[in-house]
């Protein structure tokens, strides 16, 4: 792709915009529209850019996949401990009264990081899924 | 903690397996799985303790009310299941260790123990979830883990088996979500206790008729009711042995069990026996799909695949109890749940032993069994005389029970059935002893399988003995469960 250079050119003015848009997307979806699954979508896309313009060794370098898989599982636990210290605060499980002395702020709080979870998950499982299918051909 | 019992039997594999996903090596992954699903084990033990003191457990997901929140909701029924599953992931899990390694690779260990506790979580999440549409989802969580367990079999036809199975396993699953969405449109709720207070009264609608069908047709390829079992002999025969004998006792059943929900429960006796031609429909299916799938059976050259047709065949009791639409007859068809998966998960686990150590689990490689692996094959007969339905086994129980039931109605026929049922058994299972005490062992150098494979096996083998021997616990559940379901939805 090095012969595109209006393509990278655009690229690399977008792609840091598109990942403005995604954490916009993910902490602005306790208020609006939006929220973790879509964010992590907006933020993969960037990689995916990324990718298509400067090659996979590239993008991999950026996000290794050991560390995708890390950031993967931990989104999952992120999301599973949120409820669990609800749980243990008194309440039932992801319930998020009980998360701060204020039931609403708990509410926030709870959604926030629920969702943060969320994104982390779905973001770096995107790529990992991109990766690995833009690999395959290289590898055989 | 008691009260948050039905949440932690989920939250063990939720929490287990992304972490499992990161430990690396074969055994620490393992390890973790094994004493999550003990810790599950225990609490399922529990609930049904509870639920035997107090009657129906209600637990309130982040502590929204139903019908607009999601509420777990146990009784005696899905009691019932999640100490099956969860008891059946306790027993493979240890025996997986070296089967898995053997067959798998170490490396791939961790995906494989992340993705077998994605399994209980999807399967424990159908059982304890009282909302329509959180079943569809725990459903995807199952389904998704399996495809992936059945595609790392040796074989590299797993990876087709893998594939028809996920393209039928989405189309029930897409069926069973339209119908859901049938339901929605009409009584504006997704709580199975609340859709049931709802529906009686717009129940002559031609929306919900079909949505009970689409329901009913979906959960019944997620089941492998003949003539919808077509991917099962391949899922099981390829996929590795413990996944084989995982989801052979479990799997299907959980489907059973939302099938029991959903005609019991949410429809009504009345509404699918009565409006609705159930009966009729499932009756004759089963009776083909039990004699059919028998006679198949038993020219199977391949063990494996021989148990995952007389698998069908056993789900053709199971729905043949059900659809019954009376109180024994369900009581006779919950029972065949429990047992019929400690038989097959007894016998899956047998091939596995046999793989194990032959490399193969051909009738070629059972020859001569009795002289190189006799623990091995003496948990083979013990587990076939249960499939079978010899007095002083599971078997029997259910058996029994379902002839009770059929006896009950009156309907000769299905006794006859059922009776000609079982003779098929005594020859498919016959072959194989037959090949295991005469034959001439293909290899005589083979030892016996190591203790890792032989102790969780035959802790199922003794289950298969005890619970036919001491019925009380079983028997007295599914009553329950049956009045309780029979009584219809709403128990408050």
């Amino acid at each position: 792709m090095s012969d595109h250079l209006i393509l990278r050119i655009v690229g690399k003015f977008l792609i840091p915009y598109i990942l403005l848009f995604g954490l916009y997307v993910q902490f602005h979806g306790d208020f609006g529209p939006g929220g973790g699954f879509q964010a992590g979508v907006i933020f993969a896309s960037a990689f995916v850019i990324h990718t298509l313009l400067f090659g996979l060794e590239s993008a991999e370098r950026i996000a290794p996949q050991w560390v995708l898989k890390i950031v993967a599982a931990s989104g999952v636990l992120i999301y599973a401990l949120v409820g669990v210290a609800a749980m243990l605060m008194g309440g039932n499980y992801l319930d998020y009264d009980f998360l701060a002395a204020d039931p609403i702020a708990g509410q926030h709080i709870g959604i926030i990081l629920v969702e943060f979870g969320v994104g982390l998950t779905v973001a770096s499982v995107m790529m990992l899924l991109f990766f690995t299918f833009a690999g395959r051909g290289e590898a055989s | 903690m008691l009260a948050h019992l039905p949440v932690l039997v989920i939250l063990a594999p939720l929490l287990g397996a992304p972490v499992a996903s990161l430990l690396r090596g074969p055994n620490w992954p393992w390890l973790l799985a094994t004493l999550l699903s003990w810790f599950a084990l225990l609490c399922s033990v529990l609930l049904l303790i509870q639920v035997n003191a107090q009657g129906t457990f209600i637990y309130t997901m982040g502590g929204w009310e139903a019908p607009w929140g999601i509420e777990y909701r146990i009784d005696f029924a899905n009691a019932l299941l999640l100490v099956l599953i969860t008891g059946l992931a306790s027993v493979v899990l240890p025996y997986a260790r070296l089967s898995v390694e053997h067959e798998i690779g170490a490396d791939r260990c961790p995906l494989f123990y992340t993705a077998l506790l994605l399994l209980i979580l999807g399967l424990c999440g159908i059982t304890v979830t009282g909302d329509a549409f959180n079943v569809f989802v725990f459903l995807e969580v199952s389904s998704l883990a399996t495809y992936t367990l059945i595609a790392m079999g040796r074989d590299r036809r797993a990876l087709t088996a893998s594939f028809s199975y996920l393209i039928m396993g989405t189309i029930g699953a897409t069926f069973y979500l339209i119908g859901v969405g049938f339901l929605y449109v009409m009584t504006g709720t997704l709580n199975m206790a609340d859709l049931a207070e709802r529906l009686p009264a717009i129940s002559d609608s031609s929306t919900v008729r079909t949505a009970f069908a689409f329901i009913v047709t979906g959960i019944c390829l997620k089941l492998a009711l003949f003539p919808l079992h077509l991917w099962l002999p391949n899922a099981y025969t390829y996929s590795p042995s413990a996944v084989t004998a995982f989801l052979g006792a479990t799997a299907t059943k959980v489907a059973v069990y939302v099938l029991i929900r959903f005609v019991f429960t949410i429809f009504g006796v009345e509404f699918s026996f009565g409006a609705e031609p159930l009966a009729e429909v499932l009756v004759p299916l089963a009776i083909i799909g039990l004699l059919s799938a028998s006679t198949v059976s038993i020219m199977q050259p391949n063990i494996k695949r021989m148990l995952a047709y007389s698998s069908v065949a056993q789900i053709g009791y199971i729905v043949l109890g059900l659809a019954m639409g009376t109180a024994m007859g369900l009581t006779a068809s919950l029972l065949h749940v429990f047992n019929h998966g400690l038989m097959k998960g007894a016998l899956f686990m047998v091939m596995g032993a046999v793989a194990y150590r032959m490399g193969g689990t051909s009738i070629d490689d059972m020859r001569g069994l009795a002289k190189t692996m006799p623990l091995t094959f003496w948990a083979f007969v013990l587990g076939g005389l249960s499939l079978i339905g010899v007095p002083l086994t599971v078997g029997f129980v259910s058996k029994w029970h379902l002839i009770l039931a059929s006896l009950e109605l009156g309907w000769w026929p299905v006794v006859v059935a059922i009776l000609a049922g079982s003779m098929l058994a005594v020859v498919y299972v016959g072959r194989v002893v037959e090949a295991g005490f005469f034959g001439e062992p293909k290899d005589a150098t083979k030892r016996e399988a190591p203790w890792g494979l032989l102790v969780p096996l035959w802790v199922l083998v003794i289950a298969n003995i005890w619970f036919g021997i001491d019925t009380r616990l079983t028997v007295d559940i599914a009553e329950a469960a049956a009045a309780q379901l029979m009584a219809g939805g709403v128990v408050r």
